[in-house]
């Protein structure tokens, strides 16, 4: 169990219970959410049942074992990366931008991500086979992350001047480089072949219906190592939310804070995007509901982000399942339709700071 | 002891700002920097802060170079209250007190202890729990006054004096809170620690300040004892209208506007 404190020895304002209770209670539901899914899917077969049988040392039949293993399983893991991942990302940018608004999906770092990825879809055979032969399956995880990286470098460069980020030029210049990066991806399309516009449709439909443990063993490493990255920024965050010059006055290395976030934003994206199409508005919704029950503490913040990510996006793929079941719908489509109109409540409530 | 600029030259975009500037600010006094309106009071206490690197010059801190020191190394000796502050999100007042302490190892208890005791020194012993865009503007800087004071507590540390820097430190606040900033500054000078503030409020600079540096034009055009500087023809001839000091009664000396002869 987390310890925590009784409430006398608490000060007013100071929220570390509420974070590590969220935690707590996000972690079942992780769990609870997890295991519904793992139940969930056309075939009929049951979790409990094979689990069950599992444990008690039964023979499990053969296409149960294929079922769980090889589809559901890489399917939900890839779900909980990818969700975290987005979430996480969000909660990073708006904390690097100093502004709630600020997503990944919204600003261009996922249409770089996908620009990269769609490039090595259909440009990848042009590679010296050696080239190619490094890269592997992660050629369209490693170029999404360097797409997602540009992007997301541009956008910083221009929205952020003198440490002050102007949120008008922020959101204007995000339009702008996600509508650049369209025409250059739908240029690279054009050229594409058959075989290669199957593969794109497929990748495009933002879906987790794909999922494999190949693609999961491509990706898993980058965000892996990008959500690693996470807790070293919360600090550094939370001082960078006074402002530059006040961030480095208490101790922040602002420079090398910026830098990793970057980075780290631009991997869980692009790797996501690499595994799962576009799928958008996690990374806004999270952060954003997080904040009003445990506050923008980014030592909190990030790591609930991270799971309740992880969790709605497992929620968002059962539904997908069940609405045209045994159909599917891609995913993207419900996570829009809920997160669409959440957006536009966040951007009603944060008038005030718009207009200005 | 102390914290020393010596002939420093500040480039801002492709406009020099400081001219040259030498300050010596000792430990265990209270030192303003004084002058009009953009003279470059606030850029050089910038430069002093380490946030703007001097184009020429050094800054030195205890002895030891500025720009050499680590950030962490820097946030532990000393503190900084800068002019004005933007917050992004909706901390509590203690969530901001608690960034004061990135740069420092202290467990919960220790840290709640500080943040209840730099409160009270601000004289806001209970807001912790208030969201600190809802505070009003006084309110709000003698927030950050908090989350400075905490940063370096103790005016003493292993590694020497440790120093506030605090740029206009009264400029939103009543005349009560003036006073009880600029004592709470003074009582830190007196207990070993160094303060540097621009001021704006000649009157308080009188009453407080131990040193005073003059600024004109990017210039420092006096450096000494309170009382040096304070006199009515460096003040006049700095900010460029005719101002008398009178002596009050006791010790120390205070001037009005009323003293300009119109």
């Amino acid at each position: 169990m987390v310890a925590v404190a009784p409430p006398e020895h608490r000060i007013a304002g100071d929220r570390d219970h509420l974070g590590r209770a969220a935690c707590l209670g996000l972690l079942l539901l992780l769990v609870f959410f997890a295991l519904l899914s793992l139940g969930q899917g056309p075939s009929g077969v049951s979790a409990p049942q094979v689990l069950a049988d599992w444990l008690a040392g039964r023979e499990v039949a053969t296409v149960d074992q294929v079922v769980m293993l090889n589809i559901r399983l890489p399917r939900l893991l890839t779900g909980m990366l990818v969700g975290a991942s987005l979430a996480v990302s969000g909660a990073v940018m708006q904390g690097l931008f100093r502004n709630p608004l600020a997503d990944p999906g919204l600003l261009g770092v996922s249409s770089g991500a996908s620009l990269g990825a769609i490039a090595s879809i259909v440009l990848g055979g042009l590679l010296p086979p050696a080239i190619a032969g490094i890269f592997g399956w992660y050629l369209v995880p490693v170029a999404a992350f360097a797409g997602s990286w540009i992007a997301m470098v541009v956008l910083y460069g221009i929205a952020t001047r003198h440490g002050r980020t102007s949120v008008a030029t922020m959101l204007l210049a995000g339009i702008a480089l996600a509508a650049m990066i369209a025409a250059v991806a739908g240029l690279i399309i054009y050229y594409a072949n058959d075989a290669q516009l199957r593969d794109l449709t497929f990748w495009g439909l933002g879906s987790l219906a794909g999922s494999s443990w190949t693609k999961l063993s491509a990706a898993a490493p980058i965000i892996l190592l990008s959500l690693a990255a996470m807790p070293m920024l919360a600090r550094g965050l939370n001082g960078l939310a006074l402002g530059e010059a006040t961030a480095a006055h208490v101790g922040i290395r602002v420079q090398r804070t910026k830098a990793i976030a970057i980075l780290a934003t631009a991997g869980a994206t692009g790797a996501s995007v690499a595994v799962s199409g576009g799928i958008g508005f996690v990374g806004i919704v999270v952060p954003h509901l997080l904040r009003l029950v445990i506050g923008p503490d980014h030592r909190w913040l990030l790591i609930n982000s991270a799971l309740l990510g992880a969790t709605v996006l497992i929620a968002a793929d059962i539904i997908s399942r069940l609405v045209v079941a045994p159909a599917e719908l891609p995913i993207g489509i419900i996570t829009a339709m809920f997160g669409g109109p959440f957006f536009m409540w966040v951007l009603l409530s944060n008038r005030r700071v718009l207009d200005a | 002891m102390n914290l020393t600029a010596r002939n420093l030259h500040v480039i801002l975009g492709s406009h020099p700002v400081l001219h040259g500037v030498d300050l010596t600010a000792m430990a265990g006094r209270l030192t303003a920097i004084i002058g009009p309106n953009g003279s470059g009071k606030t850029t050089l206490l910038r430069a002093l802060t380490g946030e703007l690197r001097p184009a020429v010059g050094s800054v030195t801190l205890n002895g030891q170079d500025m720009a050499r020191l680590q950030p962490e190394t820097l946030a532990r000796r000393r503190a900084v209250l800068p002019q004005q502050s933007a917050l992004s999100f909706p901390f509590t007042v203690a969530e901001i007190l608690r960034i004061g302490l990135i740069a420092h190892a202290c467990d919960d208890v220790e840290a709640r202890a500080l943040i209840r005791a730099a409160l009270a020194k601000v004289d806001l012993p209970e807001h912790s729990g208030r969201f600190y865009q809802e505070l009003s503007g006084g309110e709000q800087q003698r927030v950050q006054l908090a989350r400075a004071l905490i940063q370096v507590w103790q005016p003493v540390g292993d590694q020497g004096p440790r120093w506030l820097l605090l740029d206009e430190p009264v400029s939103s606040l009543d005349i009560a809170h003036q006073l009880t900033v600029m004592r709470l500054a003074k009582n830190y000078a007196r207990a070993g620690g160094g303060v540097i503030a621009v001021m704006h409020d000649l009157n308080l600079t009188a009453m407080f300040a131990d040193h005073v540096l003059l600024m004109q034009q990017g210039r420092a055009s006096a450096e000494g004892p309170t009382e040096t500087v304070l006199t009515d023809r460096l003040l006049s001839q700095a900010y460029g209208c005719d101002l008398r000091i009178r002596h009050a009664p006791g010790d120390g000396v205070w001037l009005l506007p009323q003293g300009a002869v119109v």
